[in-house]
């Protein structure tokens, strides 16, 4: 059933109307005559699983897909989008959930790509830019350097220039593509004032996320899309989470899984005065020092970019630590390689899916095995056992609920949600005392999130010792039985999990301490680590 | 049929490719007709590719009586065996050269050192050839055939090595390679390896280490190495966990890493194979002609690419597209005599080929075909950027 909210006194056009817009492709209709209405100065909220059909409405909004049927009205008067340039020239911007950034430009020359801001015909005006860039910038919160290189950027920075460059382009249609995915609470409180700031000049955001409450406390109104058509349109007073939950999936869904008690035991990975460079040089992880226990899942919490990503690398061999030691269930593997370690029982979901956890062109059933393949059943003698390859993948495929049309298909043809369970079958079924789990659901939909976290939940009544690292705080305090903070490289803060209080945490995220001193001063000096254990 | 399918969707680009060359090659045709011909011979383009079908494989399709062209199919028994066993002559060496090519496009890498390898492949082969010329038939045989592969592999390992320890792009190094094989193998066979009598600078002969033919006229026991290791190729590359790790590596090198597979041990391995290849296919050659020339020039390496490419870097595809460009060598001479056409034709069509391969998504469009059901990779590996590293 479709019930919209009636508009009150809406005498202007809507800036953006999409009326009966429909798309087919091969097999699926990603859109089915979605109407879409977004009004001046509006945040309007768009919720839906992974392949709902919302990507591919904004992409035919930003002109990289074309519609079968259906059109496209800006401010009333009906538009032709021809390509993303045009889209841009029309005032709509996109920020991307993979982020189209070139990583050996700067941040200065990523956004200035296809927008430069010309001294004359032939040369850029880099001063102009610079200063433009500065100031947006700041006046959006984030300290940049234009001149970093975009490769050497986390991939919460990356975020930024993503935003920033869409305001470079002075859009008047944003088009925001899970913006807060990795940013703290609090940046996320800024990032809204600023979408607030922006949609009170006049400005309309589409604003797409996963993340039920930021729905609710940002979005003027929502619309909600499952299986290519729209389900249902809410105003945020008049709806809460279960309900826009139960909307997108079309079932009843636990948002929050059962945790149940943990029985920690002996300690299985000791982890002592850690330290860790980065690409650079620079030391990312400094002495860091802590334990996860058998049965028991340790979150580590903190702003991407403040050493969790190189103390991850460090502890599953992709990294080799400057020093310090790591010892798993009893045997010092400091600086061992990622074949020995999976060998002495560590199984690792990595933050990058696509970049380490998959190989996108291989089909479903060679990344099942992508790190058991020289093992037994799936080699026998000098070849692989094709056989028990398939065998397992079926099986896989029905017991992790991965929706795929078979296990031949690359896995690049899969949702995001379906290739993290491809990841998380997997590393989950092997034999394992530890595992670490980087990012294990971010950018997934409800339903996938709410499996996921049950088999989290599940391997640690198994009695594994579990290192979750996650940007998305929710994430780290539902699920952990202790929580450490990472700040700059350190851990400054080891605190009871189920009692950890939300803005106590964000604070040590944002600031290392947990409060906020009353001026920030340039000297860093005061930095009180918290208590460690 | 799905499995039809499957197979023309990679085949669908090589085989329109071909297609395309060959109307464009024939326009050239027409155009030498007029300085052959005084006039425009518009049916010259089909009596040239009859004659090259036929020297090829001794089929033919028309007849031609005083202008008139009456469409008939025929066999020659007697010519059709000759000109197969020259088509499998041809095609071994660039079968060879084209795995060379092809299982590095797997491993993610472009080896454009099969001129080098097939140089220094066949240089060694010729000249242990030559020590052991005394020994009995098989034993020579033997010695001479791995001596060369390890030439070959050994040269292959050198930018193998560089790429996986110093980050040394193999297309760089591999081109340094090329040059550094030809100007020191010339300077070794004419100051110091050249042996007095005949009238030009070569090696010794290699005596009972030649290569020993088992049909035809030239149809070489290489022939069948050659077939075998096509076969021992896709078992590898398909089959075997090492097979799965080199084409991860090339597919995703931080995945392999990730996966604790050793993308540097990889990558050395597969240039190493790749060289063994190419070496391999010098080796025949040289082991065919029975000593080594100073002169040895060779297209074949460069050969190996346009088979790799148009062989989608499947052994299969490398067999059949070897096939094909050895019966274009292998036919050439005939259509020269019958059609007064310059052999050279055949490398402006094969180059034709490539240029048709390369400008594959203009293809796709042409005819229509979505390009998401094919793996990428063998071209991808081409345009690769110099600023990525694998390692």
């Amino acid at each position: 059933m479709t019930e919209s909210v009636t508009a009150p006194e809406s005498v202007t056009a809507p800036a953006l109307e999409m009326r009966g817009i429909t798309k087919r492709y091969p097999g699926v209709v990603a859109n089915d005559g979605i109407d879409l209405e977004v009004r001046p100065g509006e945040i309007h909220a768009l919720l839906g699983e992974n392949g709902a059909g919302k990507s591919t409405l904004m992409n035919i909004l930003y002109g990289l897909a074309t519609p079968d049927s259906g059109e496209i009205l800006l401010d009333g008067t009906s538009a032709r989008i021809n390509g993303p340039s045009d889209a841009i020239a029309q005032g709509i911007s996109m920020v991307h959930q993979h982020f189209m950034l070139v990583p050996v430009l700067t941040v200065a020359e990523n956004i200035l790509l296809g927008a430069e801001t010309m001294a004359n015909p032939i040369f850029i005006d880099r001063a102009e830019a610079h200063r433009r860039i500065v100031a947006l910038g700041q006046r959006f919160g984030f300290e940049i350097d234009p001149d970093v290189k975009v490769g050497s950027l986390s991939v919460g920075w990356q975020q930024r220039v993503e935003i920033l460059k869409a305001l470079y382009r002075q859009a008047r249609i944003l088009v925001l593509d899970e913006p807060t995915a990795v940013l703290t609470p609090q940046e996320t409180k800024e990032i809204f004032a600023v979408l607030r700031r922006l949609a009170d000049e006049g400005h309309s955001i589409i604003f797409i996320s996963h993340k039920l409450y930021e729905v609710l406390e940002i979005a003027d109104r929502i619309t909600v899309i499952r299986r290519g058509k729209v389900v249902g349109s809410r105003i945020p007073a008049e709806t809460n989470e279960d309900d826009l939950a139960a909307l997108m999936v079309g079932r009843n869904v636990q948002l929050v899984v059962d945790r149940g008690v943990s029985h920690p035991g002996e300690p299985t990975l000791v982890i002592s005065d850690l330290r860790v460079a980065d690409d650079r040089g620079h030391e990312a992880v400094n002495a860091v020092s802590f334990d996860v226990r058998a049965g028991e899942i340790l979150g580590v919490a903190g702003v991407a970019g403040n050493g969790q990503e190189e103390l991850v690398e460090a502890l599953t061999g992709l990294r080799r630590p400057a020093s310090g030691t790591v010892t798993l269930a009893g045997h010092d593997v400091t600086g061992s390689g990622p074949r020995l370690l999976q060998q002495r029982g560590m199984s690792f979901v990595p933050g990058d899916r696509h970049r380490y956890g998959l190989v996108l062109s291989f089909p479903i059933a060679d990344n099942l095995v992508l790190t058991q393949y020289d093992e037994a059943p799936y080699t026998r003698g000098i070849f692989r056992n094709d056989q028990a390859i398939a065998e397992w993948a079926k099986r896989a495929i029905a017991e992790y609920d991965i929706r795929t049309p078979s296990a031949s298909v690359p896995a690049s043809s899969l949702s995001g949600g379906n290739q993290q369970k491809v990841i998380v079958a997997r590393e989950f079924s092997r034999k394992l005392s530890a595992l670490v789990l980087d990012q294990p659901t971010r950018g997934l939909d409800v339903g996938s999130i709410e499996f996921i976290h049950k088999q989290v939940i599940a391997k640690r009544d198994e009695g594994a010792a579990i290192l979750l690292v996650s940007a998305e705080l929710d994430e780290v305090l539902e699920l952990s039985d202790r929580i450490a903070v990472m700040y700059r490289g350190e851990i400054v803060a080891l605190v009871d999990g189920p009692t950890a209080e939300r803005e106590e945490i964000g604070l040590l995220m944002a600031a290392g301490r947990r409060s906020i001193p009353p001026v920030e001063t340039a000297a860093p000096a005061g930095r009180t680590a918290g208590p460690s254990s | 049929m799905k499995v039809l399918r499957d197979v023309w969707a990679l085949a669908a680009v090589p085989v329109v490719s071909i297609f395309l060359a060959l109307l464009l090659g024939s326009l050239l045709i027409i155009a030498s007709s007029l300085a052959t011909e005084k006039a425009i011979n518009l049916l010259l383009p089909l009596v040239a590719y009859e004659s090259l079908l036929q020297g090829a494989t001794g089929l033919s399709f028309i007849d031609v009586k005083g202008g008139a062209i009456s469409f008939a199919l025929s066999i020659n028994p007697d010519q059709a065996g000759r000109a197969l066993t020259n088509t499998f002559a041809a095609a071994s060496p660039l079968v060879l050269t084209g795995l060379a090519v092809g299982v590095g496009f797997k491993a993610g890498l472009f080896n454009i050192g099969g001129t080098g390898q097939v140089l220094v492949g066949g240089f060694v082969a010729g000249l242990v050839g030559g020590m052991v010329a005394q020994q009995p038939v098989p034993i020579a045989v033997t010695i001479a055939i791995l001596a060369g592969a390890l030439g070959g592999a050994i040269y292959g390992f050198i930018p193998g090595a560089l790429k996986a320890f110093t980050g040394a792009h193999e297309v760089v190094s591999t081109i340094m390679l090329n040059s550094l094989a030809s100007f020191v193998i010339v300077g070794l066979v004419n100051d110091v390896f050249k042996i007095t009598g005949p009238t030009f600078a070569r090696t010794a002969d290699v005596g009972n280490a030649a290569m020993p033919i088992v049909f035809g006229r030239n149809g070489n026991l290489g022939i069948f190495i050659v077939l075998a290791l096509v076969a021992l190729t896709y078992v590898l590359i398909y089959r075997t966990p090492l097979g799965f790790e080199i084409r991860t590596v090339g597919a995703n090198p931080s995945a392999a890493r990730y996966a604790g597979m050793s993308p540097r041990k990889l990558i050395v391995l597969t240039m190493t194979l790749c060289g063994m290849f190419a070496g391999l296919a010098g080796t025949f050659e040289i082991l065919g002609l029975g000593y080594y020339p100073a002169v040895f020039g060779t297209t074949i390496g460069f050969g190996g690419i346009t088979v790799a490419l148009l062989g989608r870097a499947h052994p299969a595809g490398i067999l059949l597209a070897g096939l094909l460009l050895g019966a274009m060598r292998a036919g050439a001479p005939a259509m020269q005599i019958t059609a007064k056409i310059p052999i050279e034709i055949i490398d402006v069509i094969q180059g034709l080929i490539l240029l048709f391969l390369a400008a594959e998504s203009v293809i796709r469009h042409l005819i229509r075909s979505r390009a998401e059901t094919v793996t990428p990779g063998e071209l991808g590996t081409v345009s690769r950027t110099y600023g990525e590293t694998t390692v």
